[in-house]
């Protein structure tokens, strides 16, 4: 079994060198064979690991030491257990998907480039493995930081185009702001309890050890960490500018897994989390404002993807609702249903962009649904997955994690309806807007409309299935099932932490939301069956249109001030304070030089003669110690 | 004797220069001498060279000793890797009186392994002198427009702080029991508080200007941007570290008290430098001062971590001396290969690396996140412990510093996206294929940069006695 867990890394790392050092050798064919391949290779050993640990548990396999010092010890393991495994699956699974999608998406690339496409796509499914696989929060961190280094590398993939290379630094920075608060988090670890491997910071023991101020500032910080890696206020501006990448990896990366991965890390943390009332209270806070403010904004958006991508914020905020509430595996059942549907739009808006000749702006489209048959009805079904509609697998992981919040506050539960109601508006919004009604683009485009080839329709269809159906892992009991999730995740997660309601009540929430989700979307239909938006006119709408203006009060409250700063201190203080200090110095030197010049007699003699007196001074003075004469004495030539 | 040839090669072979006019006989014997240190170098990491030791200066009671440990050999092997790497990536460089060019880089290689060899306070001055005189010469005479000025601040400040460190040397030589150099016979020497944070002051002044320390650093950025590429290379990759070594090796050991006392302040320094020198790194538009600035910053943290006397802050300065040097020496050598082919360090100027010469690219991209200490790179196992002892001796200071690990990253992608993204630019149209061995230099080091990324026990192993030395009395 070691040796297969190592290989699910290994495949995809293989990939890398493969693709990335082959770059000019390789054909087309061979590339996009080999990567896609490679995951496949991976997904089938995920699949044996994760049966291994449906018979026999979790499983902790050692390779080497990391770090092994007098003081610290980092051992490089890694764990496959209930949380893991089921993670490997969603990750290598999605991926093979996702890989096939590209080989034809981009099919347009050269050779090289088409290399470098895929071995960067390989990275990020090794460094994505390694971030679930690892025992211990560093080498958690290691995938976590390799996870951004890739996001970084494919937003910016067609790099001599400005805007996509800033919008891919921006990604990396505001990472690297959640990242310290991580890095911090995992110093705190280490100075209270010496270790950081999850088999002795996650247990009774260790928590018994800390104070609560501890737990609650290490949760803090391991929350600031996820933030930037999942988007959450107020580190989510990067994620709309990341669809500046080519689309599959908006729906790999940018969608289906990384992003989850701060929900990863909250869901492994659980217990600590569980242990700090106040960081809850924070993590549910923040998580319900981020998904009503994306919501918000989704709705006016034009761009395909940037309206996927501002729904993706708003789906990541409900899980971090419900990891507030206590409702963790809520919170995994939604990550894994959202990576099927969202990785499906995704898949589904590249498909349109494909055909479109890659323009993105919805009010240019209209009509496609007899063009792309397959896009059209696959892109629906994932629309009604996200919309919460049963028996659709959005609604049962979205109706847990409301339920949850019910429990723990009625407030959260009408604000996540009024979200889920958002939702199902800007997604219908989308849909008839795009596939419905007359089509708006040019005649050339039109001419050229056609539906995409098999490598792109059938991750479509196979994704559009396992939105359809995923629901049926975690059925309620309510509805006669026996949520297999949820049994799945004890051992991770303990015995459900929410409280429980009345099956009474829980039907009628359950009613309300679907009710309310349906009608939202009854009215996006009615409204943009026909046509699509206009210029955008009243204020509100500006507001909206223009995401509530946060980038524009970064810049001036935060990256405009510092740029000054640095050029302050560049200009002003080093080139004058510090360095005038310096050349003040010299120069005062210089002027008493030319004063006492007159001692300059030419002999040698006379200038060892000044060096040793000085010398001598000096060490007089500052030591106040008479030694050095005897020293002196010492060195003269006795004759 | 096997210590000994470490020193010789070097020097014979600089003298060997001096009559060889023929440039592939001169590239021939400095890259065959490099290559024959670096081979020794590697051999005394796995053999237990013994001490070298003769009489020297009767007179002084000053003996020629040179004494190996994991401190020294992972200096060594650092110096013994750069020199190579340096002349191999920069043989096809033009420059005039090469013999001399290179006779005098070989000295200095002679002095910066003297002074990590050596066990004895007078020789390490000699050593320390010996290093940085053929760099005065270097840098006036084949530096830059502006290279006699920021030579002769470069010399006059450096050579200050020595003279500091000469009269400390000179201070505890006199309160020895049998008035010797040697670092046994000093470490007797128990000096009180008072006097140990006299003659503190007096060494770490010098050391502080050679790391450099805030506010201490001006000369830096000017002599890194003034000097040949190659010595820059020199002063960047190896010399800075001589410092640090310092603390190391004298100031830790021989004024335990002042050392600690003097930790607040020496830190509270360090992490103001750290911020300020990330700060003006990101307003940089010449490439070389860009790395000059990110390096005072880097070795800000290296200090900062020393003095918390935080055994793992130690463990994380031993490796990073090596890993920082590498590093370093990556960027530089590909800023030169960009200087030498299209004669710009502006970045301005710059872009298009990537579409030009995508090998020279992903190397560029490489060492760039070596240098923000990305995991799985050398650099973040130091820093990671590094960060960890600043931690458990303050917590603000820790997050203050870590500001850096942002900061870090903004100048560094901003470095990468102006000079290898974007269109390719008029400039950059010039841009050839580098040298093939440049290439392998590069490739090799990066190399370097991921082995002992993934798997740092190597490195930990080295210096393991050092660290026992440091802290188990």
């Amino acid at each position: 079994m070691k040796i297969i867990i190592a290989f699910i890394i290994l495949w995809p790392l293989a990939g890398f060198l493969f693709n990335g050092l082959g770059r000019n050798i390789w054909s087309k064919k061979t590339i996009a064979y080999k990567a896609t391949g490679y995951i496949l290779c991976s997904f089938i050993m995920s699949i044996l690991a994760f049966i291994n640990v449906q018979e026999q548990g979790a499983l902790t396999v050692h390779y080497f030491d990391f770090i092994n010092t007098a003081s610290l010890k980092i051992p490089f393991d890694f764990r496959v257990d209930a949380l893991s495994s089921l993670f490997l699956l969603v990750i290598t699974g999605v991926g093979t998907l996702i890989h096939l999608y590209s080989t034809a998406y981009m099919d347009s690339e050269e050779a090289p480039h088409y290399a470098r496409y895929f071995a960067y796509l390989n990275l990020f499914i090794f460094s994505m493995l390694l971030l679930v696989l690892g025992d211990n929060y560093v080498i958690m961190f290691i995938g976590w930081e390799g996870v951004g280094l890739c996001s970084y590398l494919l937003i910016g993939y067609w790099f001599t185009n400005a805007t996509y290379n800033y919008a891919a630094k921006k990604a990396f920075v505001m990472n690297r702001i959640g990242d310290l608060g991580f890095l911090l988090a995992i110093f705190w670890l280490v100075v209270k309890l010496g270790t950081v491997s999850y088999g002795t910071v996650l247990t009774a023991e260790s928590l018994a050890k800390l104070s609560t101020a501890d737990i609650t500032a290490i949760t803090l910080l391991l929350f600031v960490g996820a933030m930037g890696k999942s988007a959450q206020i107020p580190l989510y501006t990067w994620l709309p500018d990341a669809m500046a990448g080519p689309t599959p990896v908006s729906a790999l990366i940018h969608a289906a897994t990384m992003v989850t991965a701060g929900i990863y890390m909250i869901t492994r943390s659980n217990i600590l989390f569980s242990a700090s009332e106040f960081t809850q209270h924070v993590v549910a806070i923040v998580g319900i404002s981020t998904a009503l403010l994306a919501a918000t904004i989704a709705i006016k958006q034009n761009d395909i993807k940037k309206v996927l991508a501002y729904s993706t914020v708003s789906q990541l905020g409900y899980m971090f609702l419900g990891l507030g509430v206590g409702a963790y595996s809520g919170a995994v059942f939604h990550v894994i249903t959202h990576a099927f549907f969202k990785a499906l739009l995704f898949l589904g808006a590249g498909s349109v962009i494909h055909a479109m000749h890659h323009e993105q702006d919805i009010r240019k489209m209209g009509g496609l649904k007899s063009k792309l048959p397959i896009t059209h009805i696959t892109f629906l079904i994932g629309c009604i997955a996200i919309a919460g509609v049963p028996p659709f697998s959005g609604f049962f992981s979205k109706d847990e994690i409301l339920a949850a919040a019910f429990a723990k506050s009625p407030i959260y539960w009408v604000l996540g309806v009024i979200g889920a109601a958002m939702t199902a508006f800007y997604m219908f919004r989308l849909y008839a807007t795009t596939f419905l009604g007359q089509f708006r683009g040019t005649q050339e485009q039109e001419h050229h409309l056609h539906e995409s080839p098999t490598a792109m329709t059938l991750p479509l269809i196979l994704l559009a299935v396992a939105s359809a159906i995923a629901g049926a892992i975690g059925v309620p009991e309510l509805m006669g099932g026996h949520h297999w999730l949820s049994h799945q995740l004890v051992s991770i997660v303990g015995e459900s932490h929410e409280a429980h309601l009345s099956a009474t009540t829980e039907w009628i929430l359950m009613a309300v939301s679907v009710v309310i989700a349906i009608i939202a979307l009854l009215i996006a239909l009615s409204i943009y069956r026909k046509k699509a938006d206009g210029e955008v006119q009243t204020p509100l709408g500006k507001f909206l249109y223009n995401k509530w203006y946060i980038d524009e009060l970064y810049d001036n409250i935060i990256v405009n001030p510092l740029h000054k700063l640095a050029g302050f201190l560049k200009e002003v203080v080093e080139k004058n304070v510090i360095d005038g200090l310096v050349n003040g110095t010299g120069k005062f030197v210089q002027y008493s030089a030319r004063k006492v010049r007159l001692i300059q007699s030419g002999q040698v003699g006379y200038y060892i003669l000044w060096m040793v007196l000085s010398i001598v001074l000096l060490f007089l003075l500052w030591f106040n110690d008479l030694s050095i004469l005897t020293f002196l004495f010492k060195l003269t030539p006795k004759s | 004797m096997f210590l000994l040839t470490l020193l010789l090669i070097p020097v014979i072979a600089a003298i060997l220069l001096l009559f060889v006019h023929k440039q592939a006989t001169i590239n021939a014997i400095t890259i065959g001498a490099s290559l024959l240190v670096l081979s020794i170098a590697i051999v005394i990491l796995n053999v237990n060279a013994a001490d070298f030791d003769e009489q020297w200066l009767p007179l002084l009671n000053s003996r020629f000793v040179l004494h190996t440990d994991g401190l020294a050999k992972l200096l060594v092997l650092l110096t013994a890797i750069s020199f190579p790497a340096i002349f191999i990536a920069t043989q096809k460089n033009e420059t005039s009186q090469k013999n001399i060019f290179n006779s005098l880089l070989l000295f200095t290689q002679a002095g910066l392994l003297g002074v990590f060899l050596t066990a004895d306070a007078l020789a390490f001055y000699f050593f320390w002198e010996l290093a940085l005189i053929p760099v005065y010469f270097l840098c006036s005479i084949w530096g830059g427009e502006k290279r006699i000025a920021v030579t002769f601040k470069f010399f006059i400040y450096t050579f200050l702080g020595s003279l500091f460190m000469l009269i400390g040397i000179v201070y505890l030589y006199m309160h020895t029991a049998d008035h010797s150099f040697a670092i046994k016979a000093l470490l007797e020497s128990r000096l009180t508080a008072t006097q140990q944070n006299s003659v503190f002051a007096l060494f770490f002044l010098a050391f502080a200007i050679k790391m450099p320390i805030f506010p201490l650093h001006t000369w830096q950025p000017d002599a890194y941007e003034q000097s040949p590429t190659s010595v820059t290379m020199v002063l960047s990759a190896v010399m800075v570290k001589m410092g640090l070594y310092g603390v190391i090796r004298w100031l830790i050991p021989l004024f335990p008290i002042a050392f600690a006392g003097h930790a607040n302040l020496v830190i509270t320094l360090s992490v103001i430098g750290i911020i300020y020198a990330s700060f003006i790194a990101i307003r940089q538009d010449d490439l070389k001062r860009l790395i000059a600035y990110s390096s005072i910053a880097h070795i800000g943290l290296m200090n900062a971590a020393l003095f918390t006397q935080k055994q793992i802050g130690a463990q994380g300065v031993l490796i990073q001396l090596f890993s920082h040097g590498i590093n370093v020496l990556g960027l530089w050598i590909i800023a030169d290969i960009i200087e030498q082919q299209t004669g710009t360090r502006s970045m301005k100027a710059m872009g298009g690396l990537a579409k030009k010469q995508p090998t020279l690219a992903i190397l560029l991209v490489g060492f760039a996140f070596a240098n923000i200490a990305l995991p799985l790179t050398n650099a973040f196992v130091g820093e990671f412990l590094m960060f960890n002892a600043l931690f458990q001796f303050n917590v603000w200071m820790a997050a203050l510093a870590g500001v850096s690990v942002i900061l870090a990253a903004i100048y560094t992608l901003n470095m990468v996206q102006k000079v290898a993204y974007g269109e390719v630019g008029d400039l950059m149209q010039k841009m050839n294929t580098p040298s093939k061995q440049a290439q392998w230099v590069l490739m090799i080091l990066l190399a370097i940069v991921f082995i002992t990324g993934v798997y740092p026990q190597f490195l930990f192993t080295i210096t393991a006695d050092t660290l026992q030395q440091m802290f188990v009395k």
